[in-house]
């Protein structure tokens, strides 16, 4: 599975998730949208909205650190 | 977490609900001051609370759900949540913290995530190079306007007060200094608007003045989350809930701690040892009901 986390680097919720695939040994790529500006483009046009994180799964799109709805699309 | 640990290790069966763990502790930026630990971020410690609640398999963890209503039925409670579930126990122990207190003017739920923002230490680097307001009259909105000096290109300081009398006056000081800083005083924020995400911000003192700006920070403090509890049991003026030294709010068997409560000082140590407690106190009660 394809994990993309869009963060920052002070966001307390995205430490969590970033923690959270860390504990769970699962790989992903992390973007820290606080410097790449295309990026955060890329990421408001997949989430439309400017909160971070954002979560992509194989895109699917988590807004927020929403442990429940990871853990249900990594047991499909 | 704190009050699930000592339930489990009291043999109750527990069962959380939240909607986010870790709550407002995990927004706070550095901790300095939680025993045995100098310095730790509160997003860390919430997550070593989370792998040491982690290790008593038997709590039962219900979470990104959201509590809608808490009702009694003959001796058990129901706890009903947003997604449509419903919970029995025979004793609830609420302990859901404070929310961003909002500001309640049109726009600002509409561009919630489009612009608007309640927490800046999450979002204020998306705002690199542009034109934001900051609203609040206090430490935190002083917080989010020193941040965004070193990110926006300018920042509107709105505060219905004076010149931040209560707030850290260092701080101050610096982001008066601050070329990029304009501060209004005695103003209210009127409405937020914008096509899909927020471009201006209206003002109103003697006169109306709009601003254009592509973020708005709302930094006016929070308040206890008991909205959801719609009369079922005893706030006080701040909404908070109404506890004695056991815990025990106006509903027998209903037990209450932390920042959602009335105990005074608002501290993550503060909250962990009154949860420790309400377990405790529950725990008796159950006790005392069984024989």
């Amino acid at each position: 599975m394809q994990i993309t986390i869009y963060s920052t680097p002070t966001c307390p919720y995205c430490k969590m998730a970033k923690a959270f695939f860390d504990e769970q040994k699962i790989a992903y790529e992390n973007i820290d949208v606080s410097v790449d500006h295309p990026k955060t483009e890329e990421m408001i046009q997949k989430s439309g909205q400017m909160g971070v994180p954002v979560i992509d799964m194989d895109g699917e799109i988590i807004i927020g650190f929403d442990r429940a709805k990871i853990e249900a699309i990594l047991k499909k | 977490m704190s009050a699930a640990i000592y339930s489990t290790r009291k043999k109750i069966k527990t069962l959380i609900i939240s909607k986010d763990m870790g709550g407002q502790a995990a927004l706070s930026s550095d901790v300095e001051n939680y025993l045995g630990f100098h310095m730790i971020t509160g997003a860390e410690l919430a997550q070593k609370f989370e792998t040491h609640l982690r290790d008593f398999e038997d709590i039962e963890l219900v979470r990104g759900e959201e509590v809608s209503a808490i009702k009694k039925k003959s001796k058990k409670f129901i706890v009903q949540t947003l997604g449509g579930k419903a919970y029995e126990g025979k004793t609830v122990l609420i302990t859901s913290g404070k929310v961003p207190r909002k500001l309640g003017i049109p726009g600002e739920e509409k561009y919630r995530g489009r612009g608007v923002t309640y927490c800046a230490t999450c979002d204020a680097p998306l705002f690199s190079g542009k034109d934001v307001a900051v609203i609040g009259g206090g430490n935190a909105a002083l917080d989010a306007a020193w941040q965004l000096t070193k990110i926006a290109k300018s920042i509107q300081l709105v505060t219905n007060g004076e010149h931040f009398k209560k707030a850290d006056q260092v701080l101050f000081g610096k982001i008066r200094e601050s070329k990029k800083v304009t501060i209004y005083y005695h103003v209210t924020t009127s409405r937020i608007d914008g096509d899909a995400f927020v471009q201006s911000m209206e003002i109103k003192n003697a006169k109306t003045e709009k601003f254009h700006v592509q973020g708005v920070f709302i930094e006016i403090g929070s308040i206890p989350a008991t909205q959801y509890l719609n009369n079922f049991i005893k706030l006080n003026q701040w909404q908070e809930i109404v506890i004695n030294e056991r815990n025990e709010t106006s509903v027998k068997g209903v037990y209450a701690a932390g920042d959602v409560t009335s105990v005074p000082e608002k501290q993550v140590i503060v909250a962990a040892g009154e949860g420790a407690k309400a377990a405790l106190m529950e725990f008796d009660y159950l006790a005392k009901r069984k024989a």
